[in-house]
């Protein structure tokens, strides 16, 4: 079958800060410097090399239609302009790409509406900039108020909406598209828990009704959950294209340090970054494999330029199912007393009881002294597998491989008991599965 | 079927002509037009008191402004009509150009938000403005009416309509093409310098003086005459006054280099918008 997309050798070069926000005096300026001799004709040069990157760089994939296809990378390794490239926002500077469908897509959620008009007329006028007809919208208006959850304020004018209403209402109006291919970027980092739920049902919807979902977003939990099909963007080229575990697993890895002095998280506001991160088992060597029920040790290596007094640093683990626990510094009242030049923070857990066979996501975050002002944003840094059975938790009978895949994810040590209260209607004799 | 569906197979690549119009996306999105001159019209007059009759206030006093100090201080001649027509019938034509011109001529700079997130075709939005400025050239055209026929009652010589009104609709089609040109452009232009921003209102303005809207064509000295030529507004505000009232003049050869430059304008304003819309997605 052909495929719904093909990507064939698209290249993006960005020319950065030569056109857009600049006054005419800016322009005068040059004009006068070159006229007057002052500029040096290789300074000049230098200058307009250094302007220039690639975004993307000879990028070629095809996906097939009912795919859904997560897009990961570093800030900058070209996910987004590709899926602006994709929807017709940006072009390609060279290459070029087939789309065999109808496409939406959603790379921020509610551009298009106007705070003067109302939460009908929005509905409308959105739906119309994403490429619906009016029949269409008026067809599936009540599916979209109902998702929504805005019935009430359909009539208000949207500058009096809350954030979490606007984000509801853009992303309900974009989910009932019904394209054939669906772009998504990152919008589920907004709005609260359940609806961020919400929004990725739809989403699993939309890819198990047979349609073809790209997808990008930071939280490779989110990206595990959804997407059956990983491609990791590197410096704007593909550098890895394949089944969603294998490449998840090779890119968090690549994100926890490629080798000396490769900066993980740097702090945007402090001269301090974590350098790089270690998992550590029981026997002390650095892996990404712990056996559940085991010990887990992480270490931080930092660097400081400037001493960095009293931070509270904090660590997450999520699964498939979200975030799950946490070591926070503010929990224990352990922190350093001031970070300064090298050194390692280790934090140990002396037995995760994890559901085995699970990937499991580590993200790190801190805080300053204070405790509310962000010192790291959080980010997730690392990914590790655990291991063994449920049976080294102390859990006698064994589980189907579904359920230990996709049960939650933390395990607590705990005992069933039976205790009838009535006896059973004799003509049926009851049966009491102890299971 | 819906329309869109002739959209489903889309071609992806760099695109390297002059001038290319995308009619068949332009009609697939006929809907987002009609909205667009909604919003328009809905969010220039919510919470205004008058609301559209707004519309009716700015030519009002332009036109008694201009027969207190052209026609009764400055004593410019009106070709024989009543000077309140005469103003009212070139503000009439004017406005529906200027109007236009100042909607348009910052769409990139104003929906550069929406530009870089969604795709539509992008030319929707000046014609969407300049669409919605119909309606306000509706009001006005009101109350020309309402001041030509009350001039006529009260029996006032020297006006009337003119046969070859037939072909008014023509010169509403050629400034709304030459306002759309003249929006492109602007809107080019204020994309890479935010000054010119300022500079529209004072174009205008001098582009009014420009044009024969407060003196008769007849006035000018014919030395002059050659250089009111080359603007293409100065055409379209003479004959809409021979049209209406049955003063000033009428030249068909004049009119043909009048459309010409109109055509010249809107080509080269497509280009230079479709030019800089491209790169402009790309530093927002």
């Amino acid at each position: 079958m052909e495929p719904i997309i093909e990507i064939r050798h698209i290249s993006k070069r960005y020319k950065l800060g030569s056109i857009g926000v600049k006054t005419l005096r800016d322009e005068l300026q040059v004009l006068w410097q070159r006229a007057s001799g002052k500029a040096r004709a290789g300074y000049e040069k230098n200058e307009r090399d250094a302007k220039e990157f690639w975004a993307l760089d000879d990028v070629s994939f095809n996906v097939r239609a009912g795919e859904t296809v997560g897009l990961v990378g570093r800030n900058g390794a070209g996910k987004s302009t590709l899926l602006k490239v994709l929807s017709r926002i940006t072009e390609p500077t060279s290459g070029e790409a087939e789309l065999r469908g109808r496409v939406s897509s959603l790379l921020e959620v509610g551009s298009g509406f106007h705070p003067e008009l109302s939460g009908r007329e929005n509905i409308y006028l959105n739906g119309a900039i994403l490429g619906m007809q009016r029949k269409e919208i008026q067809r599936k208006f009540d599916e979209i108020v109902a998702f929504s959850e805005v019935a009430k304020f359909l009539d208000t004018p949207v500058k009096r909406y809350s954030s979490g209403m606007y984000v509801r209402l853009a992303f309900a109006v974009a989910a009932h598209l019904e394209p054939e291919i669906l772009i998504v970027d990152e919008v589920l980092a907004v709005g609260d828990a359940s609806f961020q739920q919400k929004c990725v049902n739809k989403m699993s919807d939309v890819a198990s009704e047979g349609r073809t979902v790209i997808f990008v977003s930071h939280r490779t939990t989110s990206v595990q959950n959804l997407c059956s099909r990983v491609v990791w963007l590197d410096g704007g080229k593909v550098r890895m294209d394949g089944d969603c575990g294998p490449v998840l697993d090779e890119y968090l890895t690549a994100l926890q340090g490629s080798g000396e002095g490769a900066t993980l998280v740097r702090s945007p506001t402090e001269p301090v970054s974590i350098e790089k991160i270690q998992i550590r088992g029981a026997e002390g060597n650095p892996t990404l494999s712990i056996p559940t029920g085991g010990e887990l040790v992480i270490d931080l290596h930092y660097q400081a330029l400037q001493p960095i007094r009293q931070p509270y640093l904090y660590l997450i683990v999520s699964s498939q199912h979200g975030a799950i626990f946490t070591a926070n510094m503010a929990l224990r009242d352990q922190r350093p007393e001031v970070l300064e030049g090298r050194g390692v923070i280790t934090c140990r857990f002396p037995a995760v009881a994890l559901m085995p066979r699970q990937s499991y996501v580590l993200s790190l975050g801190g805080l300053k002294r204070d405790g509310h002002t962000p010192l790291f944003p959080k980010t997730e840094v690392a990914r590790f597998q655990v291991t063994g059975d449920t049976g080294d938790l102390g859990f006698d009978a064994e589980p189907a491989e579904r359920v230990m895949l996709h049960a939650p994810s933390v395990l607590l040590p705990h005992e069933w008991s039976f205790h009838p209260t009535a006896p059973a209607v004799p003509a049926e004799p009851a049966e009491v599965s102890a299971r | 079927m819906d329309s869109i569906s002739s959209t489903h197979h889309i071609f992806i690549r760099p695109n390297r002509a002059w001038v290319r119009v995308d009619w068949k996306a332009l009609w697939a999105y006929r809907d987002l037009l009609f909205l667009l001159v909604r919003r328009d019209f809905i969010a220039k007059y919510r919470q205004t008191i008058l609301g559209p009759l707004w519309g009716l206030v700015q030519p009002l006093l332009m036109t008694v402004v201009f027969t207190l100090v052209f026609n009764r201080v400055a004593k410019v001649p009106t070709d024989g009509v009543p000077s309140m027509l005469f103003y009212m019938s070139g503000l009439l034509v004017w406005n529906f150009f200027s109007q236009a011109v100042n909607a348009s001529s910052a769409t990139l700079v104003r929906n550069a938000n929406l530009y870089g997130k969604v795709y539509f075709p992008r030319l929707i939005v000046p014609v969407a403005l300049v669409v919605s400025n119909i309606f306000s050239f509706l009001i006005q055209a009101l109350l020309f009416l309402g001041f030509f026929i009350y001039f006529r009652a009260k029996g006032a010589p020297g006006f009337g309509v003119n046969a070859d009104i037939a072909l008014f609709p023509l010169v509403l089609l050629q400034v709304l093409a030459l306002s759309l040109g003249v929006g492109l452009w602007m809107s080019a232009l204020t994309a890479k310098y935010r000054d010119l921003t300022q500079m529209t209102t004072f174009l205008l303005q001098i582009w009014m003086y420009a044009s024969p809207v407060i003196y008769p064509l007849s006035l000018l000295p014919d030395k002059y005459r050659i250089y009111s030529q080359i603007n293409p507004m100065t055409t379209p505000v003479e004959i809409t006054k021979h049209m209406l009232l049955g003063a000033g003049s009428f030249d068909v050869a004049q009119w043909a280099i009048s459309a010409a430059t109109t055509l010249v304008i809107l080509l080269t304003g497509l280009m230079i918008f479709q030019r800089t819309e491209r790169s402009f997605v790309d530093t927002v």
